[in-house]
């Protein structure tokens, strides 16, 4: 007998547990898998069937019952005039956000992939993600304090005499107001910070994937700094820009707390939802504006395929 | 003869580590300029010297007689084939090609004309259509040069552009790059650490190591011809022959070198030539390697000496006993050690 076996035997049930797993590596997948999947198929996809179900109901004017009757009345009404403004007031509001958070982030997330190194990298995430470490709520009424009228910018304007530049900014017919905390503007302001960070990250690990050669050989072939960033950046970076767009846009899009305390009162589709679910008990309804940002986003996500944007994943 | 670019002293450190140290250098225009040395050895960031990513902490550069410092690159005409190719992926291969005289405002139909004019050159003819993802190593390597060839650059930078093909593949594509650089007359840069390469393509070529240049020269210079140490040992694995073993060898007391293959191996019963040296080996290593067969062997007073035995003579035993002999002319006195 060979003291030294090329070849081991024996061992324990928890040994001949890994063997199997070792040759049957799809049973080992399986495994890993089924959990998330089961979460995914039974709570998450299924709440958003029962959700998509509801949609096709109705509500009974007189009674205020669900009539569980397939029909598409429900969604008729989403083109009433008055929701019709809403779904567009959201979708500018979710556009301009999406924009906004782009222009900001794609600087940040430039320095931080291509330059910062070492501590700076971990001071930029750490920036990045210290918002989303507080409450919401907390940040949202902090930033009612900034914006309104007594508020620190307004207490700003006033000292370096620029009272002028922001009343003529909310003399702006629309998105103006008595001041910033009650208008559009206001509104547009805190949506930026609070969703700017799920545009930041996306963006940073797309770019961080551009391989640096690229622009080497980009300036290598002629190309001047703009065109290197128009011609291969931008394009390479654009799968990251459009995930942080779903983010910014959705939640935006979805948010009801946000217009409720900084703003106009006016409504968005969240808070419209938010009413309809709520003491109006019209679920119907409110599952039939759900619905709304789902298919705007599928539109968006073709028109973001059909020119390109993942062509670079 | 019109010199394509001169190193004047040129130095580029990063912190404490000196990448490039003192390097003056002057390649002509129209030459295969080859760059050789161990990894780390500075021939790289040489490269990038003259392509315009870095720039010399001291000293000067001349490209056609013009300064370098300060230039970035996009305004040198001076292009560049990377080591991993760097095509865009966005981009479809014709795209990739005509990127060059896109940036500088070529109209689509004269550019996809000229790109694919300069596939065909590289004999891609009809793969403008694919993306980079679809080609193979090979054929991805000569977009890369397809890409850098149709701006006409004055000089043409190879970053170890056939490292990441496999044997047959690299030796094809060093004729084709070969005969290319005759055709089209364009001074080549070429980097490489592989001393078959550089030998076998350029006309002349320099020994890097440590930052420094060790040796510039035609390849039969550097190899018949080395005057250092380093030299003889990273091109061709020469055995060092220490002043006293040279003496002993039949040449000066001075630093020599002694190729290989320059050594004849006598079995038992043989006899030596006329005027050859002889010395009494035993051996201690055998690597098997086809045509050759390479010995490590060491003589009687411990000192290594490396023979490369044609396949003709057989087969070799560890621990075998051999007489070699050589002529003293084989024998080169390294100038460059003191």
């Amino acid at each position: 007998m060979s003291a030294n076996p090329a070849i081991l035997t024996g061992g324990g049930t928890l040994r001949a547990l890994s063997d199997v797993l070792f040759r049957k590596p799809l049973w080992l997948l399986l495994l890993l898998l089924a959990p998330p999947l089961i979460w995914l198929g039974v709570v998450y996809v299924g709440s958003l069937l029962a959700l998509l179900l509801h949609s096709f109901y109705s509500i009974d004017e007189f009674s205020g019952l669900i009539n569980y009757e397939f029909t598409l009345k429900t969604y008729a009404e989403l083109f009433h005039l008055a929701n019709l403004d809403v779904i567009l007031r959201s979708l500018l509001m979710a556009t301009a956000v999406t924009l906004a958070c782009a222009v900001i982030a794609f600087p940040i997330a430039y320095y931080a992939a291509r330059y910062a190194r070492g501590k700076w990298k971990a001071l930029f995430y750490l920036l990045v993600m210290l918002p989303l470490w507080s409450s919401y709520l907390v940040k949202v009424y902090s930033w009612k304090l900034l914006l309104a009228q007594e508020g620190i910018i307004g207490w700003l304007a006033d000292r370096l005499h620029f009272n002028w530049l922001l009343d003529a900014i909310l003399a702006i017919p629309v998105i103006g107001g008595p001041s910033l905390s009650i208008s559009y503007i206001g509104t547009f302001l805190v949506f930026c910070y609070v969703w700017l960070p799920f545009m930041v990250l996306p963006t940073q690990a797309a770019l961080e994937r551009v391989p640096g050669n690229l622009i080497e050989a980009s300036a290598d072939l002629g190309a001047r700094p703009a065109q290197t960033l128009r011609s291969v950046i931008f394009p390479l970076a654009l799968p990251g820009l459009v995930a942080g767009s779903i983010f910014t846009f959705s939640l935006t899009m979805g948010d009801y707390i946000i217009p409720q305390i900084i703003g106009n009162s006016s409504v968005f589709l969240g808070y419209a939802v938010y009413l309809h679910q709520g003491t109006a008990g019209n679920i119907p309804f409110a599952a039939a504006l759900t619905v709304v940002p789902i298919v705007i986003m599928l539109i968006y996500l073709t028109i973001a395929k059909r020119m390109g944007a993942f062509d670079a994943l | 003869m019109t010199t394509a670019v001169s190193f004047q002293h040129a130095s580029r450190y990063f912190g404490s580590v000196r990448a490039v140290d003192d390097v003056s250098l002057d390649i002509a225009e129209g030459e295969f300029f080859a760059m050789l040395g161990p990894s780390g050895s500075g021939k790289t960031t040489c490269l990038r010297l003259i392509a315009g990513f870095e720039q010399p902490t001291a000293g000067h550069i001349e490209i056609f007689g013009e300064t370098a410092e300060g230039v970035p690159p996009y305004r040198r005409n001076v292009n560049t084939v990377f080591q991993d190719y760097a095509l865009f992926p966005h981009m479809t291969i014709l795209e990739n090609v005509g990127y060059g005289l896109m940036v500088k405002g070529v109209a689509k139909g004269e550019r996809d004309r000229k790109a694919e004019e300069t596939l065909g050159l590289v004999a891609l003819p009809g793969y403008g259509a694919r993306r980079p993802s679809q080609l193979s190593g090979g054929q991805r390597q000569r977009v890369a040069l397809a890409r850098a060839l149709v701006n006409e650059p004055k000089v043409l930078l190879l970053d170890e552009p056939l490292g990441a093909l496999d044997l047959k593949l690299r030796e094809q594509m060093q004729v084709e790059l070969k005969s290319l650089q005759k055709k089209l007359g364009i001074t080549f840069v070429f980097v490489t650490h592989d001393q078959g390469e550089a030998l076998s393509m350029a006309n002349r070529v320099a020994i890097f190591n440590d930052g420094k240049i060790v040796q510039v020269g035609n390849p039969e210079d550097i190899y018949e011809r080395p005057n250092t140490r380093f030299v003889a040992d990273f091109v061709g694995s020469s055995n060092v022959l220490s002043p006293g073993l040279a003496k002993a060898a039949g040449g000066p007391a001075k630093w020599a070198s002694l190729r290989p293959e320059r050594i004849a191996i006598l079995r038992a019963a043989e006899k030596p030539a006329k005027d050859a040296q002889r010395t009494s080996v035993t051996v201690k290593a055998v690597h098997y390697q086809g045509a050759i067969t390479r010995l490590n062997t060491v003589t009687n007073s411990g000192d290594p000496i490396n023979v490369a035995a044609g396949s003709q003579l057989g087969k070799f035993a560890e621990g075998e006993t051999l007489t070699l002999t050589w002529q003293p002319e084989a024998l080169h006195v390294m100038a460059g050690e003191a």
